[in-house]
Parts: C-alpha cells; sequence; structure tokens
C-alpha cells in the first residue's frame, strides 16, 4: 500500500513535469507541423540557467534560498529561455517555413547539436555535471500512511498544473488564444482575416519555451545533480516528453497534459513493479503499441491528407 | 528496360565489382604497408562509413523517410556477429584467437557473421517498420530513435561475457545470447576486420545500392520521396516499398556493424552507437546530398577525415557542423549534390547534354 501510494505520488510529480514539456511539443506541431528537436535543448537550458542564476544569486552553500529568490530563479529561467526560443525560430525555423518537413526536421536537428555543443563549450557552461543548489527546502510536509509527501514534489505539481491553467486560458480564453487556434487550422486564412501569422506563431514559440524552462528549473530542484548539456538524458527526457505528446494526441493541448501524465504513470509503476532499468523500454513500447492501435492518439483527430 | 541495356549493365556492374575488389586486394596487400597504420585506420574508418552512408541513404535520400536510428540496426548487425565469432570460435577452435589466413576457416566464420549480421538488422528493420511505416514520416524518425535506445539499454542489461568453450557448451542457449558484456562493451573479439574485407563490402553496397537507384523499386523509392500521395494513385504499394528501402538499408547498416564490431582497437560498446552516431551517419547523408551516391561517398570521405584533422579544436567541431547542417538547410536544402551525382554537375557535364530536372 505505502509504495502504491508512494508511486502513485511520484508518477504524478514526473508526469506534469513531463505535460509541461510536452506542451512545447504539441504547440509547435499543432501550428508548424513539425517536431522541434531543439525543445529538449531549450528544457535542458532551463535547467542550466536556474543552476547559473543561483549560482549568480550566492546559492550553493548549507540551507536553501527563500521563496523571492526561487521565484526570481523561475521567471529568470523562463524569460531566457523564452528570448531563445523566439531567436530560434525567428533564425533558423522561419526562413524554412515553405520548405519540405524533412528540411525543417533536419534544422531542427542542427539547432539541437548547436545548444548542446555551445552550451558545453568549457568557457560557458563545461563538460563537467554540476549540483544544482537547494532552491527549495528539503521538506517533509505530511507524512501518512509511511508516504512522504515532500515540498519539492507539492510544489512542482502545484507550479506545473497553475501554469497549465494559464495555458488553457490563454490558448482558450484569450483573443491571443483564439488566433494561435486559426493559426493552426489554416494559415493562409487567418492571414486573411487580419492575423498576423509570423508573431502568432513567435509567439507560440516563446510559450513553449517558457514552459520548459520551468519544467527545467522544477526538474533541477527535483533531481539536483544536472548532466552535461550534451548528455543523452537530456534528448532521452525531451523524446519521452515527444512520445507523451504523440501519445496524447499530437496538436492536442488537452491530450499532452493527460498523455504526460499517463507517461509518468506508465515509467513510474514499471520501473517500481517490474525491472527499474528498462524504464524507457515501457515508455517507447507504450509508444508503438499507440501508434499502432490509434496513430492519430488518445485525444487526436484521425486527419485525412489531402492533395 | 529492353534485353540489351539489361544485359550491358549486368556487365558493366561486374566490372564495377570487380574493380572494387582490385582496389580492396590493392589497399591490403599493397597500399597498407606504405600508407602506415594510421592513415590504414583511417582508410578502416572511411570505408565502414561509406557503407554506413549509402545505406542510409536508401531511406533518408531515395525513400524520402526519415530514419534517425541508424546506429541501433549497427548494434544488432555487429553484436549478433560479434557473438557469433567469439562464441563460434571458442566452440570450434577452442580460444577466440583469429584463426588461419586470409580466406581461411577464421575468415569464413567472420564473413558468415557479416551475412548474419546483416540479416538480423534487417529482421529488426522489418520489426520496427512495419507499424511505423505505415504513419507519416515524422513519427518514423521517431520511432527509430525510440528503437535506437531501446537496442542500447537492452544491451546493456546484458550479462558478462563467457570465456571458455567449457562455459559455453554448459550454458543455455539463452544464456549465451544475453552475455554480451553489458554497458562496458564486448571484450575479446578477434579482429577479422582488415582493408581488404571493409572494401569488400564497400563494393558489394556501392553495386547494390547502384542498382537499386536505377531500378524498378528505386523508382518507387523516388516516387514516394517526391509525393507520396501521387505514388500512392499510381499504384505504387507505398507501405510495402517503404518496408522494403528499410529493411535492406538496415540490412548494409548491420554489415556496417559486423565490420566495426571486430575493428582493431575498439570494443564493441553499446555507448558508442548511440544517436550520436545516428546523426553523424545523417549529417554525412544531408550533406552530400538526399539521393546522391557519389555525394554521400564524397561527405563519408571527408567528415572521417576531418574530425582527425580538427582534433584541436574538437570542442568546436559539432557546433560548425551543426550551423552548417543550419545553413545547408536555409541556403542549399538538398545537399551539396541535391539528387544529383558528381559527374551530372556542372563542370562534368558533357556539352549538349540536357540538364536533369
Amino acid at each position: 500500500m505505502t509504495k502504491l501510494l508512494q508511486t502513485l505520488l511520484d508518477s504524478i510529480a514526473v508526469g506534469s513535469l513531463y505535460a509541461l514539456i510536452a506542451l512545447g511539443y504539441t504547440m509547435v506541431y499543432g501550428i508548424l507541423q513539425f517536431i522541434n528537436f531543439a525543445h529538449s535543448d531549450v528544457f535542458m537550458l532551463g535547467a542550466w540557467f536556474s543552476f547559473v542564476l543561483a549560482r549568480a544569486m550566492g546559492l550553493g552553500g548549507a540551507g536553501s534560498g527563500s521563496i523571492v529568490q526561487s521565484l526570481v530563479i523561475l521567471l529568470g529561467a523562463m524569460l531566457l529561455c523564452g528570448v531563445l526560443g523566439f531567436l530560434i525560430e525567428r533564425l533558423a525555423y522561419r526562413p524554412l517555413r515553405k520548405a519540405p518537413k524533412l528540411n525543417v526536421l533536419i534544422t531542427a536537428i542542427g539547432v539541437s547539436l548547436l545548444l548542446e555543443n555551445t552550451g558545453q563549450l568549457p568557457q560557458l557552461l563545461g563538460k563537467q555535471p554540476a549540483r544544482m543548489p537547494s532552491v527549495i527546502p528539503d521538506l517533509v510536509l505530511v507524512e501518512a500512511a509511511g508516504v512522504q509527501i515532500r515540498l519539492v514534489d507539492v510544489l512542482v505539481i502545484v507550479i506545473a498544473l497553475g501554469l497549465m491553467l494559464f495555458l488553457q486560458w490563454l490558448v482558450f480564453g484569450s483573443r491571443l488564444g483564439g488566433a494561435m487556434r486559426a493559426v493552426s487550422q489554416n494559415q493562409a486564412v487567418a492571414a486573411l482575416m487580419g492575423i498576423p501569422v509570423d508573431r502568432i506563431i513567435s509567439f507560440t514559440f516563446v510559450t513553449g519555451s517558457m514552459l520548459a524552462a520551468a519544467a527545467g528549473f522544477l526538474y533541477a530542484a527535483k533531481y539536483p545533480g544536472l548532466n552535461q548539456p550534451a548528455h543523452s538524458t537530456w534528448v532521452l527526457l525531451g523524446l519521452k516528453c515527444f512520445v507523451a505528446a504523440v501519445v496524447g494526441g499530437i496538436g492536442s493541448i488537452h491530450g499532452a497534459m493527460a498523455g504526460g501524465l499517463l507517461i509518468g504513470f506508465v515509467e513510474m509503476f514499471g520501473a517500481a513493479y517490474l525491472t527499474p532499468h528498462l524504464r524507457d523500454v515501457y515508455v517507447f513500447t507504450l509508444l508503438i503499441a499507440v501508434l499502432l492501435f490509434r496513430p492519430s492518439g488518445l485525444l487526436g483527430l484521425a486527419r485525412v491528407e489531402k492533395v | 528496360m529492353n534485353g540489351g541495356a539489361a544485359v550491358r549493365s549486368v556487365k558493366s556492374n561486374a566490372a564495377a565489382i570487380a574493380a572494387g575488389v582490385l582496389f580492396a586486394v590493392l589497399l591490403q596487400f599493397v597500399l597498407r604497408g606504405v600508407m602506415g597504420p594510421f592513415v590504414s585506420k583511417v582508410m578502416l574508418d572511411i570505408g565502414i562509413n561509406i557503407i554506413l552512408a549509402l545505406s542510409l541513404n536508401i531511406v533518408n535520400g531515395f525513400t524520402g523517410q526519415f530514419s534517425i536510428g541508424h546506429a541501433g540496426f549497427m548494434a544488432v548487425g555487429g553484436y549478433a556477429a560479434a557473438a557469433i565469432t567469439y562464441y563460434g570460435s571458442l566452440l570450434l577452435w577452442g580460444s577466440a584467437a583469429i584463426h588461419g589466413d586470409i580466406m581461411g576457416p577464421g575468415d569464413m566464420l567472420f564473413l558468415g557473421a557479416c551475412g548474419a549480421g546483416g540479416c538480423a538488422a534487417a529482421l529488426a528493420g522489418l520489426v520496427v517498420g512495419l507499424p511505423s511505416l505505415r504513419l507519416r514520416g515524422d513519427y518514423l524518425a521517431i520511432v527509430t530513435l525510440g528503437f535506437g535506445e531501446i537496442i542500447r539499454v537492452l544491451i546493456q542489461q546484458t550479462g558478462d561475457v563467457l570465456l571458455t568453450a567449457d562455459e559455453v557448451r554448459s550454458a543455455s542457449p539463452g544464456t549465451v545470447l544475453t552475455s554480451l558484456g553489458g554497458s562496458l562493451g564486448f571484450p575479446g573479439i578477434p579482429f577479422y576486420t582488415n582493408l581488404f574485407w571493409v572494401w569488400i563490402w564497400v563494393a558489394v553496397t556501392l553495386a547494390a545500392v547502384w542498382r537499386l537507384k536505377y531500378s524498378g523499386l528505386g523508382r518507387a523509392f523516388l516516387s514516394i520521396r517526391e509525393d507520396e500521395l501521387a505514388a500512392e494513385a499510381m499504384g505504387v504499394p507505398t507501405t510495402r516499398v517503404k518496408v522494403t528501402a528499410f529493411v535492406i538499408s538496415a540490412f548494409f547498416a548491420g554489415i556496417a556493424g559486423a565490420l566495426f564490431a571486430h575493428l582493431v582497437g575498439t570494443t564493441l560498446n553499446p555507448g558508442e552507437l548511440g544517436f550520436q552516431k545516428s546523426f553523424d551517419i545523417i549529417i554525412m547523408v544531408v550533406l552530400g546530398g538526399m539521393g546522391s551516391i557519389s555525394g554521400s561517398i564524397i561527405a563519408a570521405i571527408v567528415l572521417t577525415i576531418l574530425p582527425e584533422a580538427l582534433r584541436a579544436v574538437a570542442d568546436y567541431r559539432m557546433i560548425a557542423y551543426a550551423v552548417f547542417l543550419i545553413a545547408l538547410m536555409i541556403w542549399r536544402p538538398s545537399g551539396l549534390f541535391g539528387v544529383r551525382e558528381l559527374w551530372e554537375l556542372g563542370p562534368f557535364r558533357r556539352r549538349g547534354e540536357a540538364k536533369p530536372s
């Protein structure tokens, strides 16, 4: 029972992190129909920016940062990644707006390699793993039935949930979101209706990157051992979140949230009750099963490609 | 194609393979002494990379699908072949050292292992391709990347290599198959790979890929790449053709993996065959021009030599590659050569010949 509850809690915490990242993939896919491979690197830089900011504020000794400091770090990382997302779209993807999808995909891989390898230059972040200073105090809030509810987990879930609610309002409740949905349905018609398509696409990238940065901050707070920028764990994490987006139905905001949670559950329960070494295998097996039986994802709409 | 042309092309094909064999013999027995060990090693790497680039070109170049798990197929082929030569040698001759001379029994075992490695990889290609190739192209990218990672994780979970023939005889087949060295790599593989075998396989791959590009099946590949819906409307069974392309490509990746596994001075190690390796191969194919055979070969040669030359600035190498890749996609999206071959480009083209479109 204890194990079950503990795993449940872990799944929700990890799943909501995955959902935050999956949202970035699904939003870009919904608007431009391509896999933004560089998204996992934006997430990675979000975690590393948090590290750099925390260090710059003098954290890293005993004790942990105050709430204000943590908030500043979170917002700072989101701001930096938002700028980064804007630049990536503007410099690398916009010139390819009318190019074949394959070219955009290759460019995305190029951007991903660029961010990773620039990040680990010795003058910048370096090739060594780092330990994130504790920004959230390591407290056990409640201990019930042998399950420890930690402050970190609660914050991860609360912040992720808050951001998702905000996004829900942004996309489905605001004028800007209306424009985003219009662009994702038909760019040409949206442009005719007076929607500034380029600006909306930029905005989508910035939003997705900021969510990834928030996920990066929360990830760094939950798992303080940060791997070097080009380490394969980052790409693998990003990949899992993309799987979450596909499983939920790529292009669907709610699908990405549901998919993220589902992947969190599959991974954590698989690791706890089957063998822990094969957690990535479970996730990809789920992906292949979904692709086989319901290619448009759990909440996605099947689209017929037309000439 | 009429009969005369078919006969002619078979002849020219045989001539090409003969030339390749001659080149391989020349490299191994004459030039190796002249080149010295370092250049010989680079020549081995170049050969293996050419096979990898050519095989990936079948999927990414000809068929226009995007596979980014090529190193996974390489791993399947490499481990299958390594298990056959290592455990085969133990059972047959009691030790895993190199057995016999050139073309001796050891070499024959190695040749068989290469073929088996290729077939194992092709089977893996079938298993991965069938579900994912029914879907649009970008799903394939994700599934192949995931497949490569699953293979890597599974190999890392395998147990220690068995050391003696008696251990192998007393162990169950299942145990033998899961004793591949785990995450530290597969030690003790006999180093059968030499310039002769590598370049023979380069010649075979080149001939096969060349024949493929200009065959009916190759035309079907190209039609899918140009417009999948139109191809389907014209009666091309798109899923079957795509899976075929994928399986052939995986077969040669498996061969390259087998050669890589038996290379002197390397330990076959799952960490080496991660997606970094897949990306290296993709960069070769994209740089040379997706669909261009000569482009792939030249890119494989250049990108094998370049890291050796740029060792001093290794930190900046990947950055330069990445920037180059992005710039290439923006300003010359079809790669340096596009679908064309070297001799179809401007300076080499005979006057009066129509420009291929």
